[in-house]
């Protein structure tokens, strides 16, 4: 199939035909053009290096949400043993659009919960797109609950646009959902790691992404709501999305710079959809790194340290005493 | 500019009489005003700021504020078509606060509480940093001090001027209310019009009880953008209170004039 080619990676494409077309000239012919190749594969990872240095908010978007970018399902294929997944949250449906359950991360028993947003056509109708109805929470929250009876973390990947805008999300109260959530996860006897992998937008990212170390990877970005609805909202027009992108100060370092993310995870040269294998090796050896971490830590302190983590972020100050605030 | 925010509206004449968003009669302002900002006519809930509203709750003079002087820094130094600091300045203008939440000790008929109240005319009652870090401490004053929580909210969600920061408050609030539920806490949470986004997904729906004032709108994601996904009529009287209240979210609806009184029952009735 046909792969997708961002705006700003069209440069490189040349570059990697040239590539393709060596490598079967050599084979062909029988001829040695490995000097060759190895000098346009310079000279192309010193341009996609080049380019990735100079991203701009809304193209770090753009890579987050790449059709080729793996996704939980993805990640949970590549470096999940014995995946068994848990279906359904016990009070209404099972919802797709979230997928939990236990598994094995670099040696270590853990639960599962994420998001899933499918690849093709059918998979991306049937999960929503990766928006979560409140039961996609109630089962994701089931599974921590079960997680904390046993002593397993959780794991959590985010990657998702938001909560389900929907009649029926509303109905079933969407809202009671992720504050439940909020709630619990603050306070779960259990070590939680969370990767936001992707997009971590709005309320349906926090639903299931309070942890205890908080992953992002390198090319993700993390927003009180995607760009398009700020600029729907603030100015009036989705096309000021890449402005919105820009103040909204989403991208991995400003995350980090804030304290809301703990770690930011690499990715490899030109982001995790030019080369799935090798993020998929990087994400595991950094999950499985957190997890012995964690489990080092009396619950006790764990919780506390929590506590700590999510009552710091936030920036005030105190107005000059004796100003009046309606003459600020 | 007169007292609050709403006046700027062109279709209320200021002065003696306003037309109720209601049942869009005209009533003397007075009239409302003594009957606690609730038309006479039809019974709608006028929006009230933070300060009436502690003045409609609170005992006289019983209420001491926490956190009096905080206000936001612009910490993205966020510009959309006007810049967080110019939204900010009219804001406190309009309010005279410095930001949406006032949190503070007060009784209310005689039971000690610990009060906080969103101002629905500050940038719609958003929560940034400010409002995060004063129901937070409103809510550790609650545990420290063994004492109710009761919280208007009135707020459009989350503040997106300040970004993640703002997202970030609620898993920080409702942490708070999660070690004060631990503790044997009472927490009464009062959604007024409007209670959505990220307010109703944080604190606001983790009340021991939930009361809401009629007719509130209350609900996660504003009705434009469902309409515009689903494509499909929205009900009649979605995402009101009574809505939430046929759907099992809320738990009593409740008269402005009445909720003082319904407020201590509750706190007797739990024995707090």
């Amino acid at each position: 199939m046909a792969r997708l080619y961002l705006e700003f990676e069209k440069p490189f494409t040349k570059l990697e035909e040239q590539i393709r077309e060596l490598e079967e000239k050599q084979r062909r012919d029988g001829i040695d053009a490995s000097a060759e190749i190895r000098d346009i594969r310079k000279s192309l990872i010193v341009m996609v290096r080049k380019q990735y240095a100079a991203l701009s908010p809304w193209e770090i978007v753009q890579i987050a949400r790449h059709p080729d970018r793996p996704q939980t399902v993805d990640y949970i294929e590549a470096f999940v043993k014995d995946f068994k997944e848990i279906r359904g949250d016990r009070l209404f449906r099972d919802d797709r659009a979230v997928v939990c359950g236990l598994g094995m991360i670099a040696g270590e028993r853990v639960m599962i919960v994420g998001h899933r947003k499918g690849h093709d056509t059918r998979e991306k109708v049937e999960c929503f797109f990766g928006c979560a109805h409140p039961e996609g929470y109630r089962k994701a929250m089931r599974c921590m609950r079960l997680a904390e009876k046993f002593n397993l973390p959780v794991v959590a990947f985010i990657d998702t646009q938001g909560a389900y805008p929907g009649i029926g999300a509303e109905e079933r109260g969407i809202a009671e959902a992720i504050a439940v959530n909020l709630r619990e996860m603050s306070i779960l006897r259990t070590p939680i790691v969370g990767a936001i992998i992707g997009e971590g937008a709005s309320g349906g990212y926090l639903g299931i992404g309070v942890a205890d170390r908080l992953l992002m990877l390198e090319y993700a970005y993390c927003s009180v709501i995607t760009p398009e609805g700020c600029a729907a909202i603030l100015w009036r027009t989705a096309e000021k999305a890449p402005q919105a992108a820009e103040a909204l100060k989403l991208t991995a370092p400003d995350l980090k710079a804030f304290g809301v993310i703990d770690d930011i995870v690499p990715e490899p040269l030109g982001a995790a959809h030019r080369n799935p294998r090798e993020m998929a090796v990087t994400l595991e050896r950094r999950i499985g790194r957190y997890l012995r971490e964690l489990k080092q830590i009396p619950v006790e302190d764990l919780l506390a340290q929590r506590y700590a983590k999510l009552r710091r972020v936030g920036v005030t100050i105190e107005a000059a005493s004796g100003s009046s605030a309606g003459s600020a | 500019m007169a007292m609050n925010g709403r006046a700027k509206k062109k279709d209320i004449p200021e002065g003696l009489w306003l037309k109720c968003p209601g049942c869009e009669e005209m009533v003397y302002r007075k009239r409302v005003e003594e009957n606690f900002h609730v038309c006479p006519e039809c019974q709608y809930h006028f929006k009230v700021g933070a300060r009436q509203r502690i003045a409609l709750l609170a005992d006289a003079d019983s209420f001491e504020e926490y956190l009096l002087n905080l206000m936001s820094p612009d910490p993205l130094e966020f510009v959309d078509r006007k810049s967080y600091v110019e939204r900010l300045a009219d804001a406190q203008r309009q309010t005279n606060l410095y930001d949406a939440a006032v949190v503070g000790r007060a009784y209310i008929k005689g039971r000690p509480v610990i009060l906080g109240v969103l101002d629905p005319n500050f940038i719609m009652g958003s929560m940034g940093s400010v409002v995060g870090e004063k129901i937070t401490v409103a809510a550790e004053k609650a545990t420290e001090l063994g004492v109710p929580l009761v919280i208007c909210s009135a707020s459009g969600g989350a503040r997106m001027m300040e970004g993640i920061l703002s997202l970030a408050q609620m898993s920080k609030t409702s942490a708070a209310v999660a070690r004060l539920a631990r503790a044997g806490g009472l927490f009464i949470s009062v959604m007024t019009n409007p209670t959505t986004a990220g307010v109703a997904a944080s604190f606001a729906s983790l009340g021991d009880i939930i009361i809401a004032e009629p007719r509130a709108m209350i609900g996660f994601t504003g009705p434009r953008v469902i309409y515009q996904t689903m494509k499909q009529e929205l009900p009649e009287g979605f995402q009101t209170a009574e809505f939430m209240m046929e759907h099992g979210f809320v738990d009593r609806i409740v008269a402005r004039s009445n909720l003082r009184s319904e407020i201590a029952a509750l706190i007797d009735y739990f024995g707090k």
